[in-house]
């Protein structure tokens, strides 16, 4: 087990491997989880710098119930399954999970009577216990949302859920496991052959029985290298405003717009941080590094959100930013075994992906040993347990025991989101240490709050540089 | 555990620590300040230039030297400052949670004083589009980085753009060429800027609309005054002024907010609705000069020692709201006596003919000589609101040119 970020890859026996998992997203993590299980060497590889840097870091961090999905389809099964194997991973794991449930809001009367086709499909799909609120007990549950609601159908069992502890989550067990995450490292070649396939790298050559593509919104890319023409990812941008702490008690549950002729409009959400996120647009788009934010997207959000929730416009922004979805122009993912060529592509991951990550897992393992392998016997993976950034759960600021075993988390760095020097040490230290001040946002939330590092930018960049001189020190020594 | 203080004041600012040390001069007993940053002194600390003042022999004070008196004279006076200490929430009323590396305390007083400053409103708040490199800061952002780490473009940048138009603006200018960064281009919507930026091109009128780049900023759009928009290359960009109080302590006690400021509501005494809890400094309104905030915090002592000494808590007083081209005004209560009232301009107005009404019926109406600038505030003498009726409804500060 390893992480590499620099330099050349190891050689020789060490880069020869059963599986490569090529994409280090919350797919990737997790299928590298789920084969760390067997007696097999396995590599996960990245060509950012952090696991879980794309799409997976960017979403509306909701864990579905699927619901909605189309129903029959592989999408709508391993959301269904995902869901129960995330949520109770998560209280494994510490990864906050906050079960609000989700009204979807009725704005017309169009939208009101696409409400029961709607509890109908969540019917086929498996849900049963979906309500149809009329106006005034919507109002008496959401007493903030604006003029004009109509009614809601209540879905319980929608959650909010950390994306980044998600996959964090799942490489950090899969890395404690056995597995080598080999980060900077982007497949540039792919030399088909047997026994042993070619994998050459930005960082050397590696070599393995067999490969499976967990590339997001490069899955169709990484196809070509194999030689495969299946589909095109189109990029589909989803911009996000994330609100101050101050809109928390605006809201109480995920409130979901009803989809229509006229798009999906946007969602209002609480997120485990504390904060209201409010969003997605969905542009789709030729570009797949287009994530920035654009003054058109940010106006049209505020003007929908105002709608739905008109406090929430009162109150400051702490964050903007947007993510691209893996679209395919088909309602389902595109998971595909190639027995002939021991390859396993694992595309078309839409929105859907964290939730359904756990049971994409599980079903790559199968097609996997349809294309040959033996993974041997199960045992147990390395145990893990995040640290928490949710604040339905203690946190370490508030930790007296903790406190006193070491007064480092008695210090707190950044006030905003309240996270201590204890975290952060403990981030910088961790078996996948961030590989920078971005990636120590997504393990600790530091910076990440209103003032955006207008007070603790400077103390956290400071922490980051001590742990990478310690880290250049060791290497020297090394 | 839960220990109990005379006064405890949150905020070791020039506002915080002149307040605690009047106090504990006149023997308001235990005073005790709260710093969350590891020094007291606030942001003078960060604040290398003259303009706070002088010392005992006439010689302009600088921040550094500034926010050390202001921490010397509290201690002298007999104030406990306590740093790296954090007030993270009210368990009750006059109560706080506390959070240090010595454990979680609550801390009770007889008195509360809120001095907890402001900041600058960060990218994001500011709803600037783009994408999310690093290179992007605020001026307090950039002066803890100076302090940090000294003044080293290796720790900032090379080439960087300011936005922003007022002295703020002209300190984040001075202070990245210190570090031997170059200032690319000031950016401001302002007609003309506040001041001069020597060497540094200013482009007016103008907002930034979006910033690029991946990692690393390598420029910003910039929408000229003359609807073209141009990219200014750059790996930085600070974001300055646009201030906003760092409310969190008063919002979560439920200390109804000033439109105009988001501070505090409070009456000429300092006094918020909640009683013995009062707020002083550019917690109220965003961004005074130090001394300006000193001065309050010694001003509020007079309030704190009457609470202390058991007076009851007055009736909350009439409204004061903004009207017209004003931002905002403190402070937004009026009691029984005459007070002074700060007012902020919401753009340049020359010679403006300013009214206090109250009801509709102007209470007092007088041109002023000079020039009102939207980065500067303006006192109006306790004179403008003599004759208020606390029996009546709001009282409105309006402006016309």
């Amino acid at each position: 087990m390893s992480v590499t970020r620099t330099g050349p890859l190891p050689a020789g026996e060490a880069a020869e491997y059963d599986v490569v998992v090529v994409g280090a997203g919350v797919v990737g993590s997790a299928i590298a989880r789920a084969l760390a299980r067997h007696p097999l060497r396995i590599a996960l590889v990245e060509a950012a710098d952090d696991v879980g840097d794309g799409t997976s870091k960017a979403n509306t961090a909701i864990l579905h119930t699927g619901f909605d999905a189309v129903p029959g389809t592989l999408e709508a099964r391993l959301v269904r399954e995902g869901h129960r194997l995330l949520g109770a991973y998560a209280r494994e794991a510490g990864i906050p999970v906050e079960p609000l449930g989700a009204l979807l809001v009725a704005w017309d009367e169009q939208q009101r009577a696409a409400l029961p086709r709607l509890a109908e499909k969540a019917e086929r799909n498996g849900h049963r216990t979906t309500r149809l609120l009329a106006a005034e007990e919507l109002a008496a549950r959401e007493p903030h949302l604006g003029r004009g609601a109509l009614g809601a159908l209540e879905v319980p069992g929608e959650a909010v859920i950390c994306p980044w502890t998600t996959t964090l989550a799942y490489a950090t067990q899969a890395v404690r496991s056995g597995v080598d995450l080999h980060l900077n490292c982007r497949v540039e070649k792919v030399r088909p052959g047997g026994p042993y396939h070619r994998l050459v790298t930005r960082r050397g050559v590696l070599r393995t029985r067999l490969l499976v593509n967990a590339c997001g919104l490069h899955a169709d890319a990484f196809d070509a290298l194999v030689g495969r023409e299946d589909f095109t990812v189109t990029p589909r941008r989803g911009q996000l405003l994330v609100f101050d702490k101050f809109a928390r008690d605006l809201v109480r549950h995920i409130l979901l717009p009803v989809p229509g002729p006229l798009g999906k409009g946007v969602l209002v959400s609480p997120t485990v941080y504390g904060n209201v996120m409010l969003g997605p647009t969905a542009e789709d788009l030729d570009d797949k590094t287009a994530t920035g934010t654009t003054a058109e997207g940010l106006a049209g959000l505020r003007e929908q959100g105002g709608r739905i929730l008109p406090a929430l416009l009162d109150e400051e922004v702490t964050a903007v930013y947007a993510g691209l979805r893996a679209a395919t122009g088909q309602e389902d993912y595109r998971i595909a075994a190639h027995p002939g060529l021991r390859y396993v592509t694992v595309g078309g991951i839409r929105s859907t992906g964290l939730t359904a990550s756990l049971a994409i897992a599980e079903h790559v393992l199968g097609l996997l040993a349809d294309c040959g392998l033996d993974p041997g016997p199960a045992r147990p993976l390395a145990p893990v347990r995040m640290p928490n950034l949710g604040e339905a759960f203690p946190r370490p600021y508030r930790d007296a025991g903790l406190i006193a075993r070491d007064p480092e988390f008695g210090t707190i760095v950044c006030h905003c989101e309240r996270v201590t020097r204890g975290e952060i040490r403990a981030a910088l230290a961790s078996t996948i240490p961030p590989g920078g001040l971005d990636g120590l946002r997504r393990r600790t939330r530091a910076r990440g709050g209103r003032c955006q590092g207008h007070h603790c930018g400077a103390e956290v960049r400071a922490l980051f540089g001590e742990a990478a001189r310690e880290e250049d020190g060791k290497r020297a020594a090394r | 555990m839960t220990r109990t203080v005379d006064v405890l004041v949150v905020g070791a600012g020039p506002a915080g620590l002149a307040a605690a040390a009047r106090l504990a001069a006149a023997g308001a007993g235990r005073v005790e300040v709260l710093e969350r940053e590891a020094a007291a002194g606030g942001v003078p600390r960060h604040c290398s230039r003259p303009g706070f003042g002088a010392d005992a022999r006439g010689r302009a004070l600088d921040g550094p030297a500034y926010a050390r008196r202001a921490v010397r004279e509290a201690l002298r006076a007999g104030a406990t400052i306590r740093t790296g200490v954090s007030a993270t929430g009210w368990a009750g009323p006059l109560t706080l949670d506390v959070t240090a590396p010595t454990g979680l305390e609550r801390v009770r007083a007889d008195a509360v004083v809120l001095a907890t400053g402001a900041r600058e409103r960060p990218r994001s708040a500011r709803l600037v589009p783009g994408t999310r490199p690093a290179g992007v800061l605020t001026t307090g952002e950039l002066q803890r980085t100076v302090l940090r780490f000294g003044p080293r473009r290796e720790r900032i940048g090379r080439r960087a753009v300011v936005v922003g138009g007022d002295p703020v603006a002209r300190g984040a200018a001075r202070t990245l060429r210190a570090a031997g960064v170059d200032v690319v281009a000031v950016v401001t919507g302002l007609p003309s800027p506040a001041v001069a930026f020597a060497g540094a091109p200013v482009l007016v009128g103008a907002v930034v609309t979006e910033l690029l780049g991946r990692g690393r900023l390598t420029g910003v759009a910039v929408r000229g005054g003359d609807g073209r928009t141009t990219v200014l290359r750059c790996d930085t960009v600070v974001f300055t002024g646009d201030w906003i109080p760092d409310h969190e302590l008063a919002r979560a006690r439920g200390l109804p907010l000033a439109p105009g400021t988001r501070g505090p509501v409070t009456d000429r005494d300092f006094r918020t609705a909640e009683p013995g809890v009062f707020a002083v400094g550019n917690l109220l309104r965003g961004v005074e000069p130090a001394l300006v905030a000193a001065a309050e915090g010694r001003a509020a002592a007079g309030a704190v020692l009457e609470r202390l000494g058991g007076r009851p808590w007055p009736a909350p007083g009439v409204p004061v709201t903004a009207a017209g081209p004003l931002r905002w005004v403190t402070p937004g209560l009026l009691g029984p006596e005459a007070a002074p009232l700060l007012v902020r301009p919401e753009r340049r107005l020359s010679r403006p003919v300013l009214t206090v009404a109250q009801d509709g019926v102007p209470l007092r109406r007088e041109r002023l000589g000079g020039t009102l600038v939207p980065w500067r505030s303006v006192r109006l003498g306790p004179r403008w609101t003599s004759g208020v009726d606390l029996a009546g409804g709001p009282v409105a500060v309006d402006a016309e040119e």
